[in-house]
């Protein structure tokens, strides 16, 4: 049966996460469709076109697909299901949002940010923060999933897939979406940056992050930071890494401030190299790191935009 | 108005776990259990709502065997009402919990729901979605902010790339994020109290759901170790390993 990829996007930019879900759907094995559900969004409906391994694209456009409301986009897929074995989503607020719920409506227990496939429904799950790793098969007919991009290599252009109009769904109507608050950044995308460089409660104010962001300029790096540095107003929340934030793994992460507490870790243990910078010589981010620093942030980060 | 609250039990948030050596699963004897921290949040906000006398009641609900008691009463000590745990396994799955919580929902006749996003052993982020499908309610996941007016809720949202504001009419559900309040600690005098409020056990057959597993954990295993490195004398021997040795800059 084929697998049905629902695609992340605004409207005008295919998301990068949607990137990694195709190629977790093409190692599932099978024809490949991507859903655009969205309101102009043809140019994202031709994006997704070109992605390599992509069979076909179903494009709903519709002026209540506009904001990505799951409850709304939600009837669009279940309408769908019927011709799919498989339906996935990247773990992304959007799709732990739609994803339940597709999964609700149609019977099936969802599997939450798959890192391997091991077979068409046999997958493994970090669970616990990460501290453990589940081998876990699904006996439901349709399996329903959200995939992690750092298991999964983007999948490459080069595709050129039919675009399909499709009808949308009824309206439903109970959600609007009022307003946003995004974060507008010239730096990479955290999600999907090569370096990040992450400040923690060690940076003491929302004005030292300039101290943070200032390394990240000089490294070409996406700006993180921990749950602390967070709740404390130093950083707005999707700057958050860990468990209940943003799952990161780049080629070099810096963690500028940060113990390493196992929620933090959760969030980018997986990166290629580990840097610490931090007073206390016993962090448990030490543990972790490739390289430790034992300095004082404020004076060690200066230092080392000097001499980069 | 009255609020259910669905709450966990879990491993706390600050202990070590341990895989067990045969690959069933991760040991849970003798550790310190407590209640999940997003349902902590999530029963703050609706002890707040009943503060502010937008909510009538405050009803906790948990599926889960006698074990879970203590954490239940510690719900209680926060300020629920009452509580009714749904006896079962201690691993039912996400969608059996939902259709589980849905005939609670329905038998109490709740107008608003209000869980955890996410529960820290399994990770899932499931439930609180699952039950407003079957439902047929409106979701508001990931809450940072919730406003309540008349028959209409507003709620601010945390989304990958900010904050993100939706209004959704009631009867609907609510997921907590972190940000959205600081749960209180239980006093001692409501330690005390909470011993003597309502904690009722249903039956698992009088909700009629059906938890058969539909998802088999093959094995749980350790994930692979990351060894400590090397702790460097300067900046300027970290820039030079970071060029020269790991080839990152
Ligand atoms: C349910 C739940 C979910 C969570 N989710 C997350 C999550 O997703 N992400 C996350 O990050 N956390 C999460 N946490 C929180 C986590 O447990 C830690 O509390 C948090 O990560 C600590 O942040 P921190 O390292 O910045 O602060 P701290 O632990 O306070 O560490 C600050 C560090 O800065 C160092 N420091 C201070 N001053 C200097 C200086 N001048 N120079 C150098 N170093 C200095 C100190 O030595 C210290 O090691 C979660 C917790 C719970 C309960
Ligand atoms: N056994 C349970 N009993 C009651 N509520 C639960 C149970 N498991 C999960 N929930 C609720 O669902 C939320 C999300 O859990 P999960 O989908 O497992 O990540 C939790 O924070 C609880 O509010």
């Amino acid at each position: 049966m084929s697998i049905l990829v629902i695609a992340e996007h605004n409207s005008e930019e295919l998301h990068a996460s949607t990137l990694n879900t195709v190629t977790a759907a093409s190692q599932i094995g099978g024809d490949v469709h991507v859903l655009v559900a969205g309101s102009g969004s043809e140019a994202v409906a031709n994006a997704a076109a070109q992605i390599s391994g992509v069979g076909k694209v179903l494009h709903a456009d519709a002026e209540h697909y506009k904001d990505g409301v799951s409850v709304e986009v939600c009837d669009l897929v279940v309408g769908l299901a019927g011709d799919y074995g498989h339906i996935l989503a990247g773990s992304t607020t959007s799709g732990k949002d739609l994803m339940p719920r597709v999964a609700a409506l149609l019977d099936s227990s969802q599997i939450s940010e798959v890192i391997a496939v091991e077979s068409a429904d046999t997958f493994k799950r970090p669970i616990y923060a990460g501290n453990a790793i589940a081998t876990v098969q699904s006996a439901d007919e349709k399996k329903v999933l959200t995939i992690r991009s750092t298991g999964f290599d983007a999948a490459e252009e080069g595709g050129s897939a039919e675009v399909a109009a499709i009808d949308a769904a009824a309206v439903n109507g109970s959600t609007t979406v009022e307003g946003r608050e995004l974060t507008v950044s010239e730096r990479p995308d955290l999600g999907a940056a090569d370096v990040v460089v992450s400040g923690g409660r060690g940076v003491g104010s929302a004005e030292n992050f300039s101290i943070i962001e200032a390394l990240a300029d000089k490294l070409g790096a996406a700006v993180g930071a921990s749950r602390a540095a967070v709740d404390a107003g130093y950083m707005p929340n999707d700057y958050q890494v860990g468990q209940t934030g943003k799952v990161v793994a780049p080629n070099l992460y810096v963690a500028v401030g940060i113990s390493g507490a196992i929620q933090h870790l959760a969030g980018m243990k997986d990166s290629k190299v580990i840097v610490a910078i931090n007073k206390d010589e016993e962090a448990p981010i030490f543990q972790v790191a490739d390289y430790g620093l034992v300095a004082d942030l404020f004076e060690a980060v200066p230092e080392l935009v000097a001499a980069l | 108005m009255k609020i259910l609250v669905p709450v966990k039990r879990v491993i706390d948030a600050y202990v070590s776990i341990r895989v067990k050596s045969d690959g069933s699963g991760v040991d849970t004897e003798n550790v310190k259990m407590s209640l999940n921290p997003f349902c902590e949040i999530a029963l703050e906000e609706a002890i707040r709502l009943k503060e502010a006398g937008t909510a009538s009641e405050v009803v906790l609900v948990s599926v889960g065997s006698a074990d879970i008691d203590t954490v239940i009463r510690s719900g209680l000590a926060m300020g629920a009402d009452r509580a009714i745990r749904v006896d079962a396994d201690n691993d039912v799955e996400p969608l059996a919990i939902a259709k589980i919580l849905k005939h609670v929902v329905e038998t109490e006749e709740a107008g608003l729901v209000i869980t955890g996003k996410q529960s820290i052993d399994g990770d899932n982020n499931q439930t609180g979605q699952m039950l407003a499908a079957l439902l047929g309610w409106p979701q508001a996941t990931f809450a940072s902010e919730v406003e309540l007016d008349g028959s209409n809720a507003k709620v601010t949202r945390e989304i990958d790339g900010g904050l993100e504001t939706i209004a959704l009419s009631l009867p609907a559900v609510v997921t907590t994020d972190l940000r959205l309040n600081e749960p209180r600690y239980p006093t001692l005098p409501n330690i005390m109290k909470a011993k003597k409020k309502p904690l009722d056990v249903i039956e698992l057959a009088a909700t009629g759901v059906d938890v058969a597993k539909r998802v088999t954990t093959l094995n749980v295993s350790p994930p692979e170790e990351r060894s400590a490195g090397i702790i460097v004398g300067s900046v300027e021997e970290l820039v030079e390993k970071l060029r020269n040795e790991a080839k990152v800059i």
